[in-house]
């Protein structure tokens, strides 16, 4: 199928063509010195067929060749893909690194997998079984999963294994079994299959509710707007406000098996980090390196723009197809909103009729489709897996009611919504807790979120209404309950994600700070004035903050609670590996040696500053003594305070 | 044998159509009209109708001029005969010396290999305590500044120039004031720094298409001089002027707007441009400064806007200084912890005392009461924005954090800067003026 070149205008060529073509399959146009350029047909008109070029056009001429493939544009798929960095046409970059230096020169493409290194294979299946698509024929180790080698996932109907392979170790593309169609027909099978990035891979028995929480380790989501594993969110915020440092934090201490980074259009060097970061962190679950959990796709905003669009769509399906392996996954996509501006780009070219703010119409239902692609499943074999979605959304003007943020938050579960104000005050995460919500449950009861919730809604507005009558004309019991929203906001919402400790909290730790907090937010203090009220709510914060540089201590959860609780567990979040919280303690790579007070000293101060405080509220109505000690204590709670926002502002 | 042609069949913008066969994507072409010639490229290529985009604009073209094609993209001589020189948006010698005869170098290179790039750990020392303490530039870094049309962005970023450690700095003028030219060139040339300096300026006058290659021929000359293992600085001024003159050939392109006018591919543009800042593992580096004009000091206008969401952070300029609330440098913590031990204290105990003196004068503004602990708040902020903010100050990094502190300890006490301990005994200066204060201050405070 060969046409040639008519018309070229940015990354759109026209050609003409006398053959047959599939539309959304690939090509390649031929440039004179022999360079061959990847393209997508996207518009096929009577014998003029449209292409996006995933490369630079420059140096194309009228008359160029162009060949036509059958297939679409699709991924690899077998072992090797963990700890790949990929470009988003599924290139490995280290490899191109070496064959072409320093700069991404076009038209080079190389295999996606290594095809020399070797997997040893253990065969699941026997001659003589009858097998179908995805069914699994045998499995090879990688990282410290056990890897499926599937039946293709798109060959239709029922097949009898005629041969399989004997253990032992061998390359990717080695025959690991002979399959026969219905008709007789033989059909080898390898190690790796290919699948088309744009159409959804999920063979299952049926799609399930998604119920299951997925610990992110930073409090304000796992609390209060939660995420569960084969659900979908996502993170809207103006430039500045720490998206991509929230999605960094997530892909290091989520509760998933795996983790694909999917950096779509964003700063290369926010990449760099990672990539130089990753393979020296080490996964507090398997104690292994993160980076053998994670695959990064990367179309950085300097790269081409049609494989901006692809690059989403490479991570989805790498995604599903782990999914398909039989574990969870866990899909960061930043930004989702470069990938909207690359459709927007496309379907300018195209001359098609502009929607709002020129984007195509078609914005909303290829968002959807891409965020419908996240499912929890149950396999044929009852297992469990799931593939969850959190994309970040930059909104132009930092305006959450522009067309891509808009049409996002109609098809996700969870929206975190960071404000630019909380961000400029340093309150990091700079998530906002009044705008945010969350359709899941997580691991903290509804009811007592709610409470939580609507004290901090009072707060708010109390504050707004301070800033007319100001302190003078607040009553003392509105006057403490915007303070007690503001020890609620310090004290657990705010997060140290440079904090060897604070950076992640586990789930035991959550719920048992959280019915602590939850205890003071109830405690009916009563001040004398207002400034003894923000004294000791001061207080409180700074010790809460101390708390949470403090390492956890599973020991102050009664035994029988939990063992109660692993049951639970297990039917609910099955996370056993959190009972040796090794993400708690803090880690030698931690310079700044700080001295970390203990967790349960620290509970004790606690309980016994707050019942002081119950006591003396008792007395003072009582006895109408002024307290003089207390002044005493001013300078730990200035001091300690400060730490926390020498910290927090590190960042 | 030259190859001319001349079958114009439309001139509309900048836009010129010639019948032609056999050119490439993006090539570049001469347009000889009767008194002069420019460059052109070829901007979409349809059958045999080529259309170019005239450098010089499109004024005295006619359907019978001729045309001749390269047969290369766009290009820019290298070497180090550049040194010192002054061209405009076509590569020209605006400095009335001759044409560089040296090796060209193709712009708008492909992106770099993420792989191949390093985590930046170089500061860059400006001599400008509002950038080296509290916003630190890091080599590589692509950092804006923001700022509304009348504040002295033009003059940071020459100081930034002439004071910077850098080997190489270009400068790349786009819509500049000619007099603004003049004084760049006056000001390297005092400063001596003209001999590491290459300009490329357009000025306001100059036709508009020339305005959209600045940036281009600034940046690959500085990548060159970065893979020759060089440390580069480039200055750009003004990003804006550079949007509009995107905006304006879209529109004559018949190209469908997106946001306020400005084409669909803004961000891809002006990422590609801002992406080439660069430290490549195994060579030098380039690090990228830009002037952003907020039209109407509005951040969410489309070019700032797009902006903030490519660079490591931005400068703010405000009532001429730099403001310390929304500057941000993302890279400063790979370099500010190792420069010395108390400058991340400073940089945050400052900035936090300012925001609390913000709170006190809106207080005083109000009319509300004034405690002891507000004036002296308003003290220091005075104090802060005097011998700190102050624009034209110019001393080392240390000596200016050596200045935070006296001025700390003019108006407060060493606990109340929320300082670690450890810290505070080693830089608070030994005669400050308040020496304990009295309890009473403490309540108060509280």
């Amino acid at each position: 199928m060969i046409g040639q070149i008519k018309a070229v205008f940015g990354n759109m060529v026209v050609a003409q063509t006398k053959d047959r073509v599939v539309k959304n399959a690939v090509g390649y146009c031929v440039r004179h010195d022999g360079i061959k350029l990847l393209c997508e047909i996207i518009r096929i008109r009577g014998d003029s067929v449209d292409l996006q070029i995933f490369e630079e056009t420059r140096g194309l001429k009228v008359g160029d060749r162009v060949e036509f493939q059958e297939d679409m544009l699709s991924v690899v798929l077998g072992p090797g893909l963990l700890g790949q960095i990929y470009d988003g046409l599924q290139n490995p970059l280290p490899e191109l690194g070496e064959k072409v230096g320093y700069f991404l020169e076009p038209g080079n493409y190389i295999h996606a997998l290594d095809t020399e290194c070797t997997w040893d294979w253990t065969p699941k299946v026997q001659a003589g079984a009858t097998v179908m698509a995805a069914d699994t024929l045998g499995s090879v180790p990688e990282s410290i999963f056990e890897h499926n080698i599937m039946v293709p996932f798109g060959w239709e109907g029922q097949y009898t294994v005629q041969s399989v392979a004997e253990p032992g170790s061998y390359p990717i593309t080695k025959e690991i079994a002979k399959l026969t169609d219905s008709s007789g027909n033989e059909h080898p099978v390898t190690m790796e299959q290919v699948w088309p990035v744009k159409r959804p891979l999920c063979v299952a028995k049926r799609r399930l509710l998604p119920t299951k929480p997925m610990v992110t380790s930073v409090r304000i989501i796992d609390s209060m707007f939660p995420i569960v594993q084969g659900g979908t969110y996502c993170i809207p915020g103006p430039f500045g406000a720490g998206k991509t440092v929230l999605q960094q934090i997530t892909s290091r201490h989520a509760r998933v098996d795996i983790v694909i980074i999917t950096a779509c259009g964003e700063r290369a060097g926010e990449v760099v980090d990672t990539i130089r970061e990753f393979p020296e962190l080490q996964d507090p679950r398997t104690g292994k390196s993160l980076m053998e959990r994670t695959i990064i796709i990367c179309n950085t905003s300097a790269m081409p723009v049609a494989a901006r669009d692809a690059s989403v769509y490479t991570g989805m399906t790498l995604a599903e197809y782990y999914r398909q392996i039989g574990l969870n996954v866990l899909l960061l996509a930043d930004s989702t909103s470069r990938w909207a501006q690359a459709m927007r780009e496309i379907s300018g070219r195209l001359e098609g009729i502009p929607g709002e703010e020129a984007f195509p119409a078609y914005l909303e239902s290829r968002i959807a489709d891409f965020y419908e692609r996240a499912a929890a499943i149950e396999l044929r074999d009852k297992r469990i897996a799931s593939v969850t979605i959190g994309g970040t959304v930059s909104p132009a003007g930092g305006n959450f009611d522009e067309p891509v943020t808009q049409a996002t938050l109609k098809v996700v579960g969870a929206f975190h919504g960071l404000s630019r104000s909380r961000s400029d005050a340093r309150r990091y995460p700079a998530i906002d807790p009044l705008d945010s919500w969350s359709k899941y449950v997580g691991i903290i009861d509804p009811k007592k979120v709610k409470k939580v919730h609507n004290m901090l809604r009072r707060g708010d507005e109390i504050r707004q209404m301070m800033m007319v009558v100001g302190e003078e004309g607040t009553p003392i019991e509105d006057f403490t309950i915007m303070l007690k929203a503001e020890f609620f906001d310090s004290a657990y919402l705010q997060q140290n994600a440079f904090d060897a400790v604070d950076a992640a909290t586990s789930v035991d730790r959550q719920r048992f700070v959280f019915d602590k907090i939850l205890e003071i937010l109830e405690a009916d203090f009563t001040f004398k004035d207002k400034d003894e009220a923000r004294h000791a709510l001061k207080k409180i914060s700074s010790m809460f903050i101390n708390w949470n540089y403090a390492p956890w201590d599973q020991s102050v959860i009664p035994e029988s609670e939990q063992q109660e609780k692993s049951k639970a567990e297990e039917k609910n979040i099955t996370e056993s590996e959190e009972k040796d919280k090794p993400a708690d303690k803090p880690s030698a790579k931690d310079g700044q040696a700080i001295d970390r007070d203990d967790f349960k000293e620290v509970l004790g101060q606690i309980d016994q500053y707050v019942q002081s405080l119950l006591k003396n509220s008792g007395k003072a109505k009582a006895e109408d003594i002024p307290e003089s000690e207390e002044k005493d204590e001013v300078e730990p709670a200035a001091v300690s305070s400060s730490t926390q926002e020498d910290s927090q502002n590190q960042k | 044998m030259r190859t001319f042609y001349d079958e114009i069949s439309q001139i509309a913008g900048n836009v010129v159509t010639v019948k032609a066969r056999g050119i490439g994507y993006d090539e570049l072409a001469v347009i000889t009209t009767r008194d002069r010639s420019s460059l052109a490229q070829v901007i979409r290529l349809e059958d045999d109708k080529v259309s170019l985009q005239i450098f010089a604009g499109t004024e005295g073209v006619s359907t019978g001029d001729k045309i001749r094609f390269l047969g290369h993209s766009f290009e820019v001589p290298f070497g180090d005969a550049l040194l010192g020189r002054v061209f405009d948006g076509s590569g020209r010698p605006r400095d009335g010396r001759p044409e560089v005869k040296a090796k060209a170098v193709e712009t708008g290179s492909p992106a770099v290999n993420p792989i191949k790039r390093r985590v930046p750990n170089k500061m860059i020392h400006t001599r400008i305590p509002m950038i080296d303490i509290f916003n630190t530039l890091v080599g590589s870094q692509k950092l804006p500044i923001f700022s509304v049309a009348g504040e002295p962005y033009n003059d940071v970023l020459a100081r930034v120039g002439m004071q910077a450690d850098a080997d190489i700095i270009i400068l790349g003028g786009m819509g500049l004031r000619h007099d603004d030219y003049l004084t760049f060139r006056h000001r390297f040339d005092e400063a001596g720094v003209l001999g590491r300096t290459i300009m490329f300026i357009h000025t306001a006058a100059d036709p508009v298409v020339e305005c959209l290659l600045i940036p281009d021929l600034a940046l690959a000359v500085g990548e060159q001089y970065a893979l020759q293992g060089k440390n580069v600085l480039v200055l750009l001024t003004d990003m804006t002027s550079f949007s509009d003159a995107l905006k304006e050939i879209a529109i004559t392109m018949e190209q469908v707007p997106s946001n306020r006018g400005y084409p669909g591919d803004l961000y891809t543009q002006l990422a590609r441009r801002y992406e080439k800042a660069v430290d490549f593992d195994g060579a030098g580096s380039m690090t990228v400064l830009a002037c952003v004009t907020m039209p109407g000091d509005d951040v969410t206008h489309p070019v700032p806007d797009n902006t903030g969401y490519i660079t490591e952070g931005q400068l703010y300029l405000r009532n001429g200084r730099i403001e310390p609330f929304g500057s941000l440098s993302r890279l400063k913590q790979l370099v500010n912890g190792e420069t010395r031990d108390d400058h991340r204290a400073i940089m945050n105990a400052c900035i936090q005392l300012y925001a609390q003196c913000d709170e006190s004068r809106e207080k005083r503004e109000m009319g509300f009461e004034l405690s002891e602990w507000d004036t002296r708040l308003l003290e220091y902020g005075d104090k802060f924005e005097d011998k700190i903010m102050n624009l034209n100050l110019n001393i080392e990094l240390f000596d200016a954090l050596d200045k935070c502190w006296e001025i700390l300890a003019e108006c407060f006490d060493p606990e109340e800067t929320g300082i670690r301990d450890t810290i505070v005994k080693k830089h608070w200066p030994k005669k400050s003026r308040r020496t304990k204060a009295e309890p009473q201050v403490e309540t108060v405070k509280s």
